[in-house]
């Protein structure tokens, strides 16, 4: 980078370009050439850059724009699909919600801290620049081994580095900003040592009328730069999350920006005072790819073009070069255009809130971004090369696929044989519980999120914890619910089905609480798309989502891919993760997983056929990483989705716990640790104790019921042809689990259970 | 009664206290500008939690330079009460309007978690309502929320009763002669978690009662000391 950027001239056209020059903008040969037909002349270098930023993978979409189009992205209550800052959803007559999740997960393998930091910074960015009030953060993480004696002590040692750097800055900046982190995941695996996932989720409320779109329009209409300097930090950001970790990328440092959440908080208060203003024409903030991109995409959108004046960019340090002000990534800036003549009336806000506004150009009817500096062109692209005609490689054009065969994965397991296995590993049921519980992706994440303001904004009525977390609109009865699902040992096996059962795990999610799920944002993190079989992957898992999405009626409205997530020690496991928002009509009736007392009884809903493929304690705890995920089955889902909210509405339940990572036995060890509240439980014995307890196959849920309820809730699953199993009765201090010839598999006290969940994350952190 | 929350650039619970203020307490309620300085039509001024200034340098050592904290000198002055949550309070100690400072959790982390309080002195216009020992269950998030002070200055707050609100146990117990304790989530000394000033008008808490203000959110526990505030601005009317 630093070679490109030494007292080279901006307007130098280098004539051809040497293959490192091409490898520090992003671009392959093949692009290159691409973009000097498009463009009729050869690219200066302030322009090189600027298309390999736009193009790259990160901003570009160019390896999977072609898939993502078989996502279903439309219903009635949708009034923002993809391709805006953040999908928009109608929650009420007069309330909309706004939310997206984005990766940071580069930067977050280089710099923990300031990478996860400024990922919840670009994300909050993304939610008000759209005029919305930010109200929610969800984080996905993952993390490789924690745990001692499993891999490696340098690497372990690293990974551990990595989960306090991105906790500590995910809490610097949210809380700082004022948004509570209500949710997410933290799971482990070897897969990701050194190679962490930071994926993060904002939601935001807006009244309808004062919802803001990131497009420029009105020829002559001025365009101002506001909030933080431009320096030279983050330069080529975009391009380095598009390529793969190595050993070298520690010196990539200086793409990692740095984060300073309280002018954050400046422009949010000063951009929400303006949302819905006449004079605002639009509002994009500056992420990835900075000037360039914001400038590209608000122009595309309003079919206009755009004059840059460089020298008018507020700057850190006085050298700043052309090349450097147009992708430079320095956060908390946005982009703003005003009505002509009412310049004013914007300014005054800014000034109220002690931000430096630049009017750094104009709107122009030409589609093209012209950029000025020192009184010359430096660059002159016409805004669609930037944009729609990005490179798309599909199948047949460059990028092909090959069957994606991971080892041990696509085949069925004999349920009898792993049955057997299992039994041998850890010699009872019980044991097996113990160290389900025991595990960083089940343990209790509590020494994570109490370093987060999770109660900020009086909202949240169900934190982080739980199957979804559930929050109030300040003031109505009407509420959200919240959740995070990205279980990739599924995906792994059977991308398809695995990414389909995510969608229904995410739903389930929701409607134990008591919600209906609206729509979702997704967040696919794979490795390199250049291995083939990883593209092949890919394709599969989104046509799974996309058919269960389908199957269910919730569309996409926002999203985000991450490719290049491998590193010197492996690819990570493809991670497809679904941030779902539900709509909860009463909070007040929402309800947790946690046992509330005794007496109540405890109903299984739902049936599968029990396998133990990509199960938590085949896959994690027994290193069984072979199978096959089940086939979903859409239309017992629906019967058990109106059955769980014809229950809500009944307010026949008094608890709910979906069965998911470490099946049954974890969901009733959850239930109980989370109620302080023991049960006693009796089991079919077939097809074994095994399999009865572990696995996660097919849509279930758990529910608590208070007795006088137990007869109706028996009555509705009849009705709605749900399986339905009464299992026991909550009271006492244990958790007793047995089959139903009276063979004892569990019998440990809360307490128990309780430690073992506690130190699942705290011991090791 | 009118009451006034202040707005500083960094303010976080500011709608929070305005919403709790206004629509459960039931008072006249407005936002005070940090630029402010006339704030005479005011009976009580309500300085949020949050991050002003981003907790720059070191948690409210610039939001005390703002041209409001000059009038609220005045307003204190005057009798009119103040009150500072979590932030607020760590300003209230930056313009010494309150004796001593918060210092650094002793876990070197940021705390978002429910506590109990103990009621230790009931003859605050903040407490009013709330009787002697009383236990109040309230969220705090800080990171900085450990009360220190000199020995004698401890002293003093402990005999002229201005520990208003002390860490304790959920039956309400605690020992003072413990300097560390599990239900102390910050080390502050003595498990102070409130105190208020010499003449009893301003007030400085870490735990966030406009959090614990109704029902939905779990606890309504906070609500009593807004209701005290209300009251005790009435009768003096």
């Amino acid at each position: 980078m630093a070679r490109v950027r030494e007292r080279i001239p901006d307007t130098f056209v280098p004539d051809p370009p040497d293959d490192e020059l091409l490898r520090r903008v992003g671009l392959t040969r093949h692009e290159y050439e691409r973009a000097v037909g498009l463009l009729g002349r050869k690219p200066n270098l302030v322009e090189l850059g600027m298309i390999g930023a736009l193009w790259s993978e990160h901003c570009g979409y160019k390896s999977s724009r072609l898939y993502l189009r078989e996502l279903p992205t439309e219903a009635p209550w949708v009034l923002q699909g993809p391709g805006e800052n953040a999908g928009i959803v109608e929650l009420t007559e007069e309330l909309a919600v706004v939310f997206k999740i984005e990766s940071h997960n580069h930067p977050s393998a280089i710099e923990p801290f300031q990478g996860a930091a400024t990922g919840i910074g670009g994300i909050i960015r993304d939610i008000f620049a759209m005029g919305a009030r930010p109200i929610a953060l969800l984080d996905s993480l993952r993390f490789g081994e924690i745990r001692p004696g499993k891999v490696n002590e340098e690497v372990r040692r690293r990974n551990l580095y990595q989960l306090h750097g991105v906790v500590a800055g995910i809490a610097h900046y949210g809380n700082c900003v004022g948004i509570p982190t209500v949710g997410g995941e933290l799971m482990t695996d070897p897969a990701y040592n050194t190679t962490p996932l930071v994926n993060c989720m904002c939601v935001g409320l807006v009244r309808k009328e004062r919802m803001v779109r990131a497009r420029a329009s009105g020829v002559g209409n001025p365009v101002f730069l506001v909030g933080a300097r431009t320096g030279p930090d983050g330069v080529q950001g975009a391009t380095f999350a598009s390529a793969e970790l190595t050993e070298r990328s520690e010196e990539d440092r200086p793409a990692v920006q740095v984060g300073d959440p309280f002018l954050e908080k400046l422009l949010l208060e000063a951009t929400l005072e303006l949302a819905g203003h006449p004079a605002v024409v639009g509002i994009q903030d500056l992420g990835a790819a900075g000037l360039t991109s914001s400038t590209a995409e608000t122009a595309a959108r309003g079919g206009v073009g755009m004059e840059l004046n460089l020298d008018a960019v507020p700057k850190r340090s006085a050298e700043l070069s052309a090349y450097e002000m147009m992708l430079s990534e320095s956060q908390e800036r946005m982009l703003i255009i005003v009505r002509a003549g009412n310049e004013e009336e914007v300014l005054r806000v800014f000034r109220k809130w002690d931000l430096d506004a630049a009017l750094v150009g104009r709107v122009i009817e030409e589609p093209v971004l012209r950029v000025f500096h020192r009184g010359e062109v430096v660059a002159e692209l016409p805004v669609g090369l930037l944009t729609e005609e990005a490179p798309l490689y599909t199948p047949d054009y460059c990028r092909p696929r090959e069957p994606y065969r991971p080892a041990g994965a696509g085949q069925p397991l004999c349920r009898d044989e792993v049955e057997a296995t299992l039994a041998k590993r850890f010699g009872s049921p019980a044991a097996a519980l113990r160290e389900a519980l025991a595990h960083p992706t089940v343990g209790s994440k509590l020494p994570v999120w109490r370093q987060y303001d999770h109660m900020v904004r009086i909202g949240t009525v169900a934190g982080p914890g739980g199957d979804a977390a559930v929050i109030r609109v300040v003031g109505e009865r009407v509420g959200l619910a919240l959740t995070t699902d990205g279980t990739a040992r599924w995906v792994y096996l059977s991308p398809h089905r695995g990414a389909a059962k995510l969608v229904l795990e995410a739903a389930l999610n929701l409607l134990s609480v008591g919600a209906e799920p609206l729509a979702i944002t997704n967040c696919l993190n794979f490795a390199s798309p250049e291995d083939l079989q990883v593209m092949d992957c890919f394709a599969r898992a989104v046509e799974g989502m996309g058919e269960a999405l389908r199957e269910i009626g919730v569309p996409v409205v926002s999203g985000n891919v991450s490719f290049y997530n491998e590193g010197p020690l492996g690819k990570v496991l493809p991670t497809p993760v679904i941030g779902m928002v539900g709509k909860v009509e009463d909070v007040s009736r929402a309800v947790g997983m946690g046992l509330p007392g005794p007496g109540l009884e405890l109903f299984l809903l739902g049936s599968s056929d029990l396998r133990l493929d990509g199960s938590l304690i085949a896959f994690d705890l027994t290193e069984i990483r072979a199978g096959e995920v089940e086939p979903p089955d859409y239309p017992a889902f629906r019967r058990l989705r109106e059955l769980l909210s014809r229950a809500h509405r009944e307010g026949l339940m008094a608890a709910a716990h979906d069965i998911s990572d470490g099946g049954l036995a974890v969901t009733l060890a959850e239930m109980c640790i989370t109620g302080s509240t023991g049960a006693e439980v009796t089991l079919p014995e077939g097809p074994g104790a095994f399999a009865r307890l572990f696995s996660e196959a097919g849509q279930r849920v758990v529910v608590a019921v208070p007795a006088e309820g137990a007869d109706r809730l028996s009555a509705l699953a009849e009705d709605n042809g749900v399986a339905c199993l009464r299992i026991g009765r909550s009271g006492g201090g244990r958790l007793i689990v047995r089959g139903e010839s009276g063979q004892e598999w569990i019998d440990m006290s809360v307490e128990e259970l309780a430690a073992l969940h506690r130190g699942g994350v705290e011991r090791w952190m | 009664m009118r009451a006034g929350v202040i707005v500083f650039p960094g303010s976080n619970c500011d709608h929070d206290t305005f919403h709790v203020l206004s629509q459960i307490v039931g008072a006249d309620t407005r936002f005070v500008f940090h630029r402010e300085t006339d704030l005479s039509d005011l009976d009580l001024v309500v300085l949020p939690g949050g991050f002003s200034y981003g907790d720059y340098l070191r948690a409210g050592a610039i939001a005390r330079l703002s041209p409001v904290i000059e009038a609220l000198h005045e307003f204190a002055q005057r009798g009119g009460l103040v009150m500072g949550i979590c932030n607020g309070f760590q300003i209230l100690c930056e313009a010494g309007l309150l004796p001593g400072a918060l210092a650094v959790n002793t876990c070197l982390e940021f705390r978002c978690q429910w506590v109990h309080l103990r009621v230790e002195n009931a003859a605050t216009p903040f407490t009013s309502s709330l009787s002697p020992g009383q236990v109040l269950r309230i969220p705090i998030a800080h990171q900085e929320g450990r009360y220190i002070a000199p020995p004698d200055l401890l002293e003093e707050l402990e005999e002229n009763g201005q520990v208003v609100f002390r860490y304790c146990r959920p039956d309400g117990s605690l020992d003072l002669k413990e300097r560390e304790a599990p239900y102390n989530p910050n080390g502050s000394l003595n498990h102070i978690a409130g105190i208020v000033n010499r003449q009893g008008n301003v007030l400085g808490m870490m735990p966030h009662p406009e959090r614990a203000s109704e029902k939905v959110l779990s606890s309504e526990d906070g609500r009593a000391i807004f209701m005290s505030a209300l009251a005790a601005v009435g009768a003096a009317r």
